[in-house]
Order: structure tokens, then C-alpha cells, then sequence
């Protein structure tokens, strides 16, 4: 579904590498976790999915075909992206944010209505949120509202950089869990950049570690939880796992006491 | 002072209208100009700096200086435009104002445009090109919309410093509000300056709260808001549209004058003729010296009064004296030759630069002569209005006679005889038809070298006008008709100070007192 053949980046003429001779790939309805300290390059390999940042060398392909053989803007009308900073346009109302790139495809006014009732619908917000203007919503819900603008042109592919970061752990946990859902009956691919170690366990069913700009680490998560020869890489990854059991032995605790 | 309200109110359809095209014309421009330079300096800092450093300096330039330097610079295009298209186009009046003026205008524009496209939040763009924008999209449909709150905000004070500057335009032959504040200034009507002011004002209030109206709507997302300013602004603009065509319909001479009262008098005299011949006319008032003749020549206005020696010196460049007579008769020959202008005749009077001082003062000193007076110069301060000191006359007068004054100081002609009279001068650069001199008790020191040229008020037609026969029936009676004492007499009820006179009233009386109807 998406493949990167030997795709370097640099943002400073060659000095440092952002991305540095990557090559891995997609499966159709995969969904991977990118993870990594900030400044490894695991949004730079992102964006060059939908190239809101163009590789200097190497190849990106979307379903079979080379990112560049099409205008950016027409590629990022296949493809759903969801961010940290959500970006809601701040003079349209929740139904126009979420029948934008409809419209820019020029469907229709009334399919277009009926894609952004359809779609409030499946990110749980009430119909009558689609009249109002982003400012009256709260944190959570504009990032579902995010999430609704992404998947309104039915895109196979969704791109989910640091989707929930800002939000707080609750609404994390449910967006992320509701999310998760919707990947799955929808049938989508699903890349998600995120420096939260437990989410890309929780969420995805294969995690890429990102560092310098190259890939250190690449398996389905129970893999890279057991063992993994790099120390960097086993550090990572024993952080949820020591979470994990500090719960269970909170629980035992309790347990016991009663 | 009722009566100079009813004056200055019955001037007001024509100045304001006058005065709300331009400023109009000038914003709108300045608009249409400002926003792609806005879009590209937003795209590009290598536009930026040169765009934003240009129009900078442009505001720093005192607006009635840009005005000023757009006349020679239009003059320059016209003459080169003549010689290549066979015609030139007026360098007076509109076309200078509205290019000044809206350079003026675009600064405000510019430096808030850049900042509200400079200033949105990354987010919502990073979200425009993620859900597929092309980068006109993003610009027509997220980029403008989010930054026109702060673009409204820099038009409405773009509007507010081009209705003021507008009053500026008046000096290069543009009707304006400030005609009432230059006229009224020349000749001491506070009545007249307070209107202008008081009307400028207004009509810039009224602008911002429409611009306001707008802008609130813009921000709010209330496109009723939006269109019932756009509505009253453009019902604004189409109502002085049609009072300005109703004006220039009616009016079919065109009448110029310099700054001074015995100017105002003379044009409204020749306004009132033409009326009677059954024309109408305007005036064009407050022409600079030189402007006046260059205006007139480019057919910019049909008529108007100058002085002999001014014309000998600054438009035929001569520094030599000869006769009355002979000088008029070479000078008759020369302007039609080299410039078409007609010379139609002299009133009678002359308006000679002169050297007056307090009669005690002169007589105390025993000064009678100009010779005299070279002998106590040194010991004396001497006034001028702005142009004395930078003309051939008084380079010959202080060469010949050998002047050195103390101190050389500059007045606005209405405060130079003041002046006079408190003692902060000794000798003042005099008119010598002025009233004030018989009134503040000043003599006229003689020339007996006379370096001073001869100083006739002469009337002058257009080139287009030579020959039309109701301009000439019109001002014909007028030459030879006006002695010195008349006209001395008519300029002090208007530069007295009480019980003054609005200028059209003492031009009837003049009209009257020379006996030029049954």
C-alpha cells in the first residue's frame, strides 16, 4: 500500500539527515505506530507519505504508484491526515470543516451534507454540533471533528501525526480506542507517528522505531516487547511493560488488603 | 459670520464632492495595488523588505511635498506623451492628487496585510495544504478570510489619513475640502478654515465608522453588517459621483487664481462677467506662481490674472527692465508665439514687489528710498513671503542698492504685515496694491534705480480660449477698467480685521464701482 525505497531528507543541504536511506512498507489495512524521540525523523517519514515534505532521494509509493506522478494537493485529497494541532478552519462551521475536501473534489452540496451528518455520526458527536463554529467545541471534540475532516473523502490511507497528544489522558485513551474501531471497519491503512511508547502498543499491530533518521527497530509489538538486541530499542520498550506490571502489582496490593 | 457660513455653505456640494471622489478613487487604488503586493510579500520575503521599506518611506515624506513632486514628474510624462500620442493629458489637479495620494494610502495596507496572512495560525495552514488546498485555494479560501479583519483594519486607517491628506490637494489645482482652509487662510476667514476643518473631519469620522461597520462584520461573520457598509459607502461615493457630474455640467469656464485676496476678488469678477454673458464658470484657487501658467497654457484652466514683471522673469526668464509699454507689447508677442496664451490686456493697476516700512520707523531713520535704506541695512531685519527672497527682483535690489539686513526672515503673506506693525521686522516685502498698506500706516520706499520690473495685472487666456468670443466679450471690459486705488480698496475688505468681506461679495462691489453696466 505504501513503500519507501531508499528515501533520504535532509533540511540543511546534506549537513544532517533527518531521514537517512530508509526503505520499509505497508500492508493494506495495516496499522503502524511510528515511534521515537523528537527529532528522529518519524514525522518527516510521515509527511513525505503525502508530500507535505518531498524527499531530496529515493522513492515513495502510494498502491503502486510514485507520490510524485501526481500534484501534491490532489494526492492529499486520497489521503487522511490528522494532527497534534488539529487546524480547524476557525470561520467554517464543524459541517464545513468536515465536507472540505469533498467539496474541493467537487462532489455534490447534498452528498456532501449527507457525508458530514454521516460522518458526526461515527465520531459520537451530536447532529447538531454540525452548525457549530470550532471555537464552541472543547479540545476532544475538534480532534473528533479532525478525525471526521480526514475520513470525509473516504480515503483508504489515514496519516495520524501525534493525533491525541494534546489531549487530555482520558480523551486520549477514548479517541484512541474509538479510533482504533473505525480502522478496523472501515478497512483502513493507518501510519501514526506518536513518543508515547504505550499508545503505539495499545493501537498498533506493528511498530517501526525511528532514531537518527533510521529505522533501529521493526516488528509487531509483542515481538519488540520480549526481546530485541538494540539497548536503545529494549529501554523503549520496557517502559510500558514496567507500567504495566507496577499496575498489577497496585491491584495485588489492593487485593490483598481487602 | 453668518453670512461667511452661508458662503462657505454654499461651496460645500461642489468641494465635497470633489473631496470624496478623490479620496475615493485614491483608497480604492491603493487597495487594488496593496493586496497581490500583500500576497506575494507574504510568499516571499525577497518581496517583503523592498515592498514594506518603500512604502515606509513614502509616508515619510510630507504629504503636501509627495503632491507637489507628482506635478513636474506628470508634467514631464504629459510633454513626453504630447511629443509621441501627438496629445498630453492635465498635470494639474486630479491626476497628481490621486497618485500621491494613493501611495499614502498604501502603507497602512500593506503592513497589516503582511501581518494578519504573517500571523495565522501554522495549524490551520498545515491543515489547508493537508486536506488538499492548492495555494490559491488556501489564499482565497483560508488565507484572506482569516487575515481580512486586520487587512479592514489597515484600509480604515489608510481612509482616515487619505481624507485628511486630500486637503492638501487643493495647492495643485484640485478642489477640495481644503480649498476652504487655504483660501480661508490667505485671507484671515477663521469661519471658512473651521468649516474646511470641521468638514474634513467629518467626512473622515463618517468613513472609519462605515469602514468599522464592515470590518466588524468581516471579523463576526455577519455578511448583513458587511454589505450595509459596503451599501452606505458606495451610496456615499455615487451620491458625490453625481453631484460633482451635476457641478462640472454646469460649469463651462474655468477660472484660476493665485493665493491672495486681490486674486479671489479678480477670478470671482471674471466668474461674474462670464454669468453675465450667460456661462457658467469655477474657479481653480490657490495655484501656485508658477503652476498658474503652466496650467493655463496647458489649457488646465481657461483664464486668469497675473503680473507683468512675474511673467517677465519666471516664465520668459528676462532680467532686464524696458518700459511699461514695450515690455507688455514683447510680452503679448512672446506668450502667444511660444505658448498660445493670449494676452488680453492690463486691468489698469499694478501689484509691483515693493519695499514698505512703519511710517515712524522711516521717518525717524529718514529713510524715503531704497538707496536710503542700504545705508541702515545693516542694522535692520528684513521680511519676506516665501517666494521674495528666491526671485531675480529682489537678487537685483539687494545687488544694486547694495542690501545686507541683519537677519532675512520668511512669513505667510498674511502675517508678514503684521509683522510689520508689531515690530518684529523693520522692512517687509510689500504688494503694493495691497490695502494694508494705506491701513497699517506703512510707506513705499521708491526705487529711483528701478531695479523692480513693472508689475501690471495683466489677463491672460488659454491657448483653446484665444479666440472665443464670449471669453472676450466677457473680460474685455474689465482691461483698463480697474485703477489702484480701487483695487487697494477692494483688498482691504477682504484683508481688514473686522467687518471683512467674503471675496465674490467685494468682487460685486468692484463690479459695481467701476461702472461697467448701465
Amino acid at each position: 500500500m505504501i513503500s519507501f525505497q531508499n528515501v533520504s531528507k535532509s533540511f540543511d543541504e546534506g549537513r544532517d539527515f533527518a531521514v537517512r536511506d530508509v526503505s520499509f512498507s505497508v500492508a493494506p489495512k495495516a496499522f503502524v505506530a511510528l515511534v521515537g524521540d523528537s527529532g528522529s525523523g518519524k514525522t518527516t517519514l510521515l509527511k513525505m507519505i503525502n508530500r507535505l515534505i518531498e524527499p531530496d532521494r529515493g522513492l515513495v509509493c502510494v498502491a503502486g504508484e510514485s507520490v510524485q506522478s501526481v500534484p501534491g494537493y490532489s494526492l492529499r485529497r486520497r489521503i487522511g491526515y490528522v494532527f497534534q494541532g488539529i487546524g480547524l478552519f476557525p470561520h467554517m462551521s464543524v459541517a464545513e470543516n468536515v465536507g472540505i475536501t469533498p467539496l474541493l473534489l467537487g462532489w455534490p452540496k447534498p452528498q456532501i451534507a449527507a457525508r458530514a451528518a454521516e460522518l458526526i455520526d461515527l465520531v459520537e458527536l451530536p447532529r447538531s454540533y454540525l452548525a457549530r463554529m470550532p471555537s464552541e467545541l472543547s479540545g476532544g471534540q475538534q480532534q473528533r471533528v479532525g478525525v471526521a475532516r480526514a475520513l470525509a473523502a473516504r480515503p483508504s490511507i489515514m496519516l495520524m501525526d501525534e493525533p491525541f497528544g494534546a489531549l487530555d489522558p482520558v480523551t486520549r485513551d477514548t479517541l484512541g480506542s474509538e479510533y482504533r474501531r473505525l480502522h478496523e471497519s472501515m478497512g483502513l491503512t493507518t501510519v501514526m507517528v506518536t513518543h508515547d511508547v504505550m499508545e503505539a502498543v495499545l493501537l498498533g499491530d506493528r511498530i517501526i522505531v525511528v532514531r537518527q533518521g533510521e529505522i533501529v527497530a521493526d516488528g509487531a509489538p509483542h515481538q519488540l516487547l520480549t526481546e530485541h538486541p538494540d539497548a536503545g530499542v529494549r529501554a523503549l520498550m520496557d517502559m510500558p511493560r514496567r507500567q504495566a506490571e507496577r499496575v498489577r502489582i497496585l491491584m495485588q496490593e489492593r487485593t490483598r488488603r481487602e | 459670520m453668518n453670512e461667511r457660513f452661508a458662503a462657505a455653505a454654499r461651496l460645500l456640494p461642489d468641494y465635497l464632492s470633489q473631496h470624496v471622489l478623490l479620496s475615493a478613487a485614491a483608497l480604492a487604488l491603493g487597495f487594488l495595488i496593496s493586496v497581490p503586493l500583500v500576497v506575494m510579500a507574504s510568499r516571499s520575503a525577497r518581496v517583503r523588505w523592498p515592498v514594506l521599506g518603500f512604502a515606509s518611506v513614502v509616508q515619510t515624506v510630507p504629504s503636501l511635498a509627495l503632491l507637489a513632486l507628482f506635478y513636474p514628474l506628470l508634467l514631464a510624462l504629459s510633454s513626453a506623451s504630447r511629443h509621441v500620442f501627438g496629445h498630453g493629458f492635465s498635470a494639474l489637479g486630479f491626476l497628481p492628487s490621486l497618485l500621491a495620494l494613493t501611495l499614502y494610502s498604501m502603507l497602512p495596507i500593506l503592513r497589516n496585510g503582511v501581518t494578519g496572512l504573517a500571523n495565522l495560525d501554522p495549524a490551520v495552514i498545515e491543515a489547508a495544504r493537508g486536506v488538499g488546498m492548492t495555494e490559491r485555494q488556501r489564499l482565497l479560501r483560508i488565507e484572506l478570510p482569516l487575515a481580512a479583519p486586520v487587512l479592514m483594519a489597515g484600509l480604515r486607517t489608510a481612509a482616515v489619513w487619505v481624507i485628511g491628506g486630500a486637503t492638501l490637494s487643493t495647492p495643485v489645482g484640485q478642489t477640495s475640502l481644503g480649498n476652504y482652509i487655504f483660501s480661508g487662510l490667505q485671507i484671515e476667514d477663521w469661519v471658512s478654515v473651521l468649516f474646511g476643518c470641521i468638514a474634513a473631519v467629518a467626512l473622515a469620522l463618517m468613513a472609519d465608522q462605515l469602514l468599522g461597520l464592515i470590518e466588524a462584520g468581516v471579523a463576526k461573520r455577519k455578511p448583513r453588517k458587511i454589505w450595509l457598509g459596503v451599501g452606505l459607502l458606495v451610496a456615499g461615493v455615487a451620491a458625490a459621483g453625481v453631484g460633482s457630474v451635476a457641478a462640472g455640467s454646469r460649469s463651462t469656464y474655468v477660472i484660476g487664481a493665485k493665493n491672495f485676496a486681490e486674486q479671489y476678488i479678480l477670478a470671482a469678477l471674471m466668474a461674474d462677467r462670464i454669468k453675465k454673458e450667460g456661462y457658467s464658470s469655477t474657479s481653480r484657487v490657490d495655484l501656485g506662481s508658477v503652476i498658474a501658467f503652466r496650467a493655463l497654457a496647458s489649457n488646465g484652466i481657461d483664464a486668469y490674472i497675473d503680473y507683468s514683471g512675474t511673467v517677465w522673469s519666471t516664465v520668459m526668464n528676462r532680467h532686464d527692465a524696458p518700459p511699461r509699454l514695450q515690455m507688455l507689447e514683447e510680452m503679448r508677442v512672446q506668450l502667444r508665439r511660444e505658448h498660445g496664451v493670449l494676452l488680453l490686456g492690463a486691468l489698469g493697476f499694478e501689484n509691483a514687489y515693493a519695499l514698505a516700512m512703519r511710517r515712524d520707523r522711516a521717518e525717524a531713520l529718514g529713510i524715503r528710498t531704497i538707496a536710503d535704506l542700504a545705508q541702515h541695512a545693516p542694522a535692520l531685519r528684513i521680511g519676506g513671503d516665501f517666494e521674495f527672497f528666491a526671485r531675480s527682483e529682489w537678487r537685483a535690489l539687494r545687488d544694486r542698492y547694495g542690501l545686507r539686513f541683519r537677519q532675512q526672515r520668511q512669513f505667510q503673506p498674511t502675517f508678514l504685515y503684521r509683522a510689520a506693525t508689531s515690530d518684529e521686522v523693520d522692512v517687509i516685502s510689500a504688494a503694493s496694491s495691497d490695502g494694508r498698506i494705506k491701513a497699517y500706516d506703512l510707506v513705499v520706499l521708491e526705487d529711483p534705480q528701478q531695479v523692480i520690473p513693472p508689475y501690471d495685472a495683466i489677463v491672460l487666456v488659454s491657448p483653446a480660449r484665444a479666440a472665443d468670443p464670449v471669453l472676450h466679450r466677457a473680460l474685455e471690459p474689465l482691461v483698463g477698467a480697474i485703477p489702484i486705488d480701487l483695487m487697494r480698496e477692494a483688498n482691504y475688505m477682504v484683508d481688514r480685521d473686522t467687518d471683512r468681506m467674503p471675496p465674490g461679495k467685494v468682487a460685486q462691489w468692484l463690479e459695481s464701482a467701476i461702472h461697467l453696466h448701465p
